[in-house]
């Protein structure tokens, strides 16, 4: 009898400290189908950063290494450099990728590091509370944007569109952006994932997968509401897709049609 | 067969015996006075096809080291005091989760920018466990070109057999002169501890590794902090190391490491010329620092000198428990104390 | 047996290279061996300097306060190297350059004309060579004896033929010390 869907194997059947609605969860099940669809269990590691995600390594089935807040891309390299035929995860949130780590994130990803960064925006910090964080969106409150995100009189600066820039980057080879607010944009980013993943293990060069993903709890809604804000009001600032493709293999594919 | 000797800079000779020592990933940033020591690397690491980055800052260096140390790889840094300052969150969270590391600051003056000049003022923090929690590490003092290589080859076993960061601390003067040195033997890496705790290449049964410095319960995080000073208590017993020169009939006894034991040296031999019985202690591992062997010497007079305002005489006062009537002579700022200097602060003293 | 040598002039004379090639000699005559360089923040033209110890014994400290023998090669340096020379120690001097007598009655003082000799040899930039010459002869603590074997180490292959002017300086260096 085949087994068509099932808990996959590099993930930990144990339930999560994650808060209801939240998308780590959704995002650890994609990245471990996908593992487990590339028989790579047995050789990946996962960097694990500073916020709510600290808990990963509880959850996955694989080998982990936690590094200081915002410097997720600096021990990915010093792993991905010691094991390059290993899956190497750099798992990051908005204030680790963002504003903390953002000179490791964007030399690691110039270097054309070949490890994978699985970048989750939720657009705000959740595990200290509900701070501003890079992306929270213009208006949108925090507990240190009490009145909302104010780029002018407050001086609180912009969102930031982390794909986009890094796309002007010669080092990167693959930025997609996807979401789990549902199950179509669900199914993408998985696809987003293993792309992603199969071009690292290709040593193509620096693959990064955006993951926009609900914080219902610190956004004060709750799960549907927060799915749906996803849609109305994250999507329409961070356009979803493919926004580099620069892979070997797509252009293989393409010179085919 | 040992290798001819060579005249080498020192931060090329610690570079050398890092390579030697097997060293499979270096990550730097420039800062005077090490440079040489990074250029070293840059050349020798790729031209041995192993890992060398330029890193984007020190605090990146740091953690590139920490992730490939992860590994169960040989992995080191080298900076200078600013760029150790930066380094010590790494070197906290490699403390935290066991991580063998080699660090070498080649120290220069501080507090601040400071100059480029030799100083000893990272002693508390290099010591004290410069980061943030309860740790300490291996601090090595090299006194010449030639120890500051032994001292870094052998750096990478104890950071391994220790499970924890080694620091080589030597100071520009080490760093920027040369001498004659003949080079450790090419380790073999077979002669390597076993890293069963590494992350990656895991085994089919093997349960899952994390490298991890992350306790959110209290009651567990403290007996994993109990655990490990049960280990710095055992490296209390075994690791120290120091030299002595005429502590037996000296009347006083000048204390100090690296550079500063060097001017101590030819103070000392100048003083017995004169009659005067004058000794030399010269602490090797700053941590674990020689504190039973003060224990045991206290009672003397001391004399501590060092190229700061006064760090390691503390650790002289502490350990010879009040017994001992200890002096400081000290200069800062890049500035060296002299062979005379030292020479008119013992006859101070000693009022002869 | 130690001497103790304070090397000082400006940047691009060779002060560095000097110190260099006198502790590498030293220590290929198994001598205990100790340079330390120190020179201006600028790039070119400030001050450089080099304490050199060669010895019989174990170094103690590598800093020179108190030499046994001082090479003055211009001008700037001569107030720095009298003040601090051993009493009764060796003043080389490069007369092409310090065209004052020193104040201190207690040294032994030898001038060696060392731009002009290296020019008569076919370029100033020898005269470090010239120095070094004279400091082996008046000192005899480092005898020079396997210089043309460290040299070939020393520089790299393409200078290699520089090297029998380097040696010839050395023995003009010498000659000039009475």
């Amino acid at each position: 009898m085949e087994l068509i869907y099932g808990h996959p194997k590099s993930l930990k059947p144990i339930q999560t400290k994650y808060c209801p609605g939240c998308g780590h969860g959704v995002i650890h099940r994609l990245i471990t189908e996908v593992i487990d669809e590339l028989g790579m269990q047995q050789k990946s590691v996962i960097l694990n950063p500073v916020g709510c995600s600290i808990w990963a390594s509880i959850y996955f089935d694989f080998d982990s290494v936690q590094v200081p807040h915002g410097r997720t891309p600096a021990g990915a390299t010093g792993v991905k450099r010691m094991l390059p035929d290993h899956l190497v995860i750099c798992y990051q949130g908005d204030g680790d990728l963002a504003a903390i780590g953002t000179a490791e994130a964007v030399h690691a990803a110039n270097r054309g590091e070949k490890f994978t960064t699985i970048f989750v925006n939720n657009a705000i910090y959740g595990m200290t509370g509900g701070q501003m964080a890079p992306t929270t969106l213009v208006g949108q409150k925090a507990t240190t944007a009490p009145y909302g995100r104010d780029p002018v009189e407050a001086g609180m600066g912009y969102p930031i569109r982390v794909l986009e820039m890094f796309a002007t980057l010669e080092g990167t080879r693959y930025l997609a952006r996807g979401a789990v607010n549902n199950a179509a944009n669900t199914r993408k980013t998985k696809q987003y994932i293993k792309k992603a993943f199969e071009a690292q293990l290709r040593g193509e060069g620096s693959t990064m997968v955006e993951i926009l993903s609900q914080c219902p709890t610190n956004w004060a809604m709750d799960p549907v509401e927060s799915v749906e804000w996803v849609e109305s009001d994250m999507i329409p600032f961070y356009k979803l897709g493919e926004i580099k493709d620069e892979l070997q293999g797509s252009a293989v594919k393409e010179a085919a049609k | 067969m040992a290798d001819e000797k060579r005249l080498m800079k020192g931060n090329e000779a610690m570079g050398e015996a890092a390579v030697r020592a097997g060293c499979d990933a270096y990550f730097g940033y420039p800062i005077t006075p090490q440079n040489e020591l990074t250029a070293y690397m840059a050349k020798h690491m790729l031209d041995h096809k192993r890992v060398f980055i330029q890193a984007e800052s020190e605090v990146s260096a740091i953690n590139m080291v920490y992730g490939a140390a992860a590994t169960g790889a040989r992995s080191m840094t080298s900076s200078s005091s600013p760029g150790i300052s930066l380094k010590q969150e790494g070197i906290s969270y490699a403390c935290g989760a066991d991580v063998p590391i080699v660090v070498i600051n080649v120290a220069r003056s501080g507090p601040g920018l400071g100059g480029i000049s030799p100083a000893q003022g990272d002693y508390f923090q290099s010591t004290r466990g410069g980061g943030h929690g309860d740790y300490f590490h291996i601090v090595l003092a090299p006194k010449s070109v030639q120890e500051a290589a032994d001292l870094t080859f052998e750096a990478f076993d104890l950071a391994d057999e220790w499970r924890m960061p080694a620091m080589v601390l030597a100071d520009g003067m080490i760093g920027q002169m040369m001498e004659g040195v003949v080079l450790p033997q090419p380790k073999d890496p077979a002669t390597r501890v076993a890293k069963p705790w590494a992350s990656g290449n895991r085994p089919a049964g093997r349960p899952v590794n994390h490298v991890d410095s992350t306790h959110l319960v209290p009651e567990e995080f403290e007996q994993a902090n109990i655990a490990r000073y049960k280990r710095y208590d055992e490296m209390k017993k075994t690791l120290v190391r120091y030299e002595e020169q005429h502590v037996e009939d000296a009347d006083l006894i000048l204390a100090a490491y690296g550079t500063s034991a060097r001017v101590c040296l030819g103070a000392m031999q100048m003083a017995r010329k004169l009659g005067l019985k004058v000794g030399l202690f010269r602490p090797i591992t700053l941590w674990p620092f020689p504190e039973k062997r003060l224990g045991e010497l206290a009672g003397k007079r001391f004399l501590t000198v060092e190229m700061s305002m006064g760090q390691m005489v503390e650790d002289v006062r502490l350990h010879t428990r009040g017994k001992s009537e200890v002096s400081f002579y000290g200069r800062c700022g890049g500035m060296i104390p002299t062979e005379e200097d030292v020479l008119a602060e013992i006859r101070r003293i000693l009022k002869k | 047996m130690t001497e103790k040598t304070f090397m000082a002039g400006f940047g691009g004379q060779g002060i560095i290279s000097l110190g260099q090639l006198w502790v590498y000699c030293g220590m290929k005559e198994g001598l205990e061996v100790t340079f330390f360089p120190f020179y201006g923040a600028e790039k070119r033209g400030g001050i450089a300097r080099a304490s050199v110890i060669v010895s019989t014994e174990e170094i103690a400290s590598p800093l020179v306060t108190a030499p046994d023998s001082a090479v003055v090669m211009n001008m700037d340096s001569l107030p720095l190297c009298e003040a601090i020379l051993k009493e009764g120690g060796t003043l080389l001097v490069n007369s092409s350059l310090v065209k004052v007598d020193t104040k201190r009655t207690d040294a032994r003082v030898i001038k060696v004309p060392c731009n002009e000799i290296a020019e008569r040899l076919g370029d100033v930039k020898f005269a470090n060579m010239v120095m070094m010459g004279a400091l082996s002869k008046a000192t005899g603590a480092v005898k020079l004896d396997k210089l043309e074997a460290v040299l070939k180490t020393f520089f790299s292959e393409s200078k290699h033929k520089f090297i029998p002017m380097n040696m010839r300086a050395i023995e003009e260096g010498a000659k000039a010390v009475s």
